[in-house]
């Protein structure tokens, strides 16, 4: 019976100087990447969408295709 | 009731046929699985009696060596009187079975006939789709969907190439 005596006490706190960090830190990771990776670029899209955005061309588009209820295409 | 009371706080258990008297009413027979049992389990690791009930000679000299400074107790005495006391070392009652393989095997088996239930049903129960589901009902949706601009800037008609009339590549 040459075993080490296991350890009794401190055993919650050994647990939680482990885990706690970690558990602070990923949360924040995983804001941070999906801040970075996803919002962020989407914010940039729609940006550059409107950017470029010449709005009543893209009316005479919709309004020739048809989909409109209140103008009619123009034409016969 | 009092009888078998002190003699489990002893550890014994050979008194599956004796008799307890109540208040003069006349005599109980206390049956084998009233009495304090034991059992391995991780949650309780004192059982409520020895393993070992009737100790023959060895065993018996060995407790009595027990009452003394357990420092002259060696080794092989020391877990002589773990086993009169436990059947099962913890790394023994904990250890895994392989369960697992069954339940993973039913698992996939009763999928596999719900999913001949299933292809049975689609053919023998249920009738046509609606009209929607055809090709030519599906090109006239996506292209009033590009014409209506649906989601123009991340999404369905961001991918549409407006000049040539064709997917973005």
């Amino acid at each position: 019976m040459s075993l080490a005596k296991p350890a009794m006490r401190g055993l919650l706190g050994k647990r939680l100087r482990f885990h706690l960090p970690i558990a602070f830190a990923l949360p924040l990771v995983a804001a941070a990447a999906f801040k970075y990776g996803v919002t962020e670029p989407r914010k940039q899209a729609y940006a550059n969408f409107y950017k470029q955005y010449d709005t009543t061309a893209e009316f005479n588009n919709i309004r020739e295709a048809g989909v409109f209820e209140s103008v009619r295409p123009t034409g016969k | 009731m009092l009888a078998t009371r002190a003699l489990s706080l002893v550890g014994k258990r050979a008194i599956s046929t004796s008799i307890c008297v109540r208040g003069g009413h006349g005599v109980a027979k206390v049956d084998d699985y009233a009495l304090p049992a034991y059992f391995d389990r991780r949650e309780n690791p004192l059982p409520d009696v020895q393993f070992v009930t009737e100790l023959n000679a060895v065993q018996k000299s060995l407790k009595e060596k027990e009452k003394g400074s357990w420092a002259t107790l060696s080794n092989e005495e020391k877990i002589a009187l773990y086993h009169i006391s436990f059947k099962q070392s913890f790394a023994e009652m904990n250890e895994g079975t392989k369960e697992w393989k069954s339940v993973i095997a039913g698992m996939f088996f009763f999928i596999g006939m719900t999913g001949l239930v299933v292809l049975w049903q689609r053919k023998f129960v249920y009738g046509p789709v609606p009209p929607t589901f055809e090709s030519e009902w599906k090109e006239k949706e996506v292209q009033r969907m590009l014409d209506m601009r649906i989601n123009p800037v991340e999404g369905f008609s961001a991918k549409w190439d407006y000049e040539n009339k064709e997917w973005k590549k």
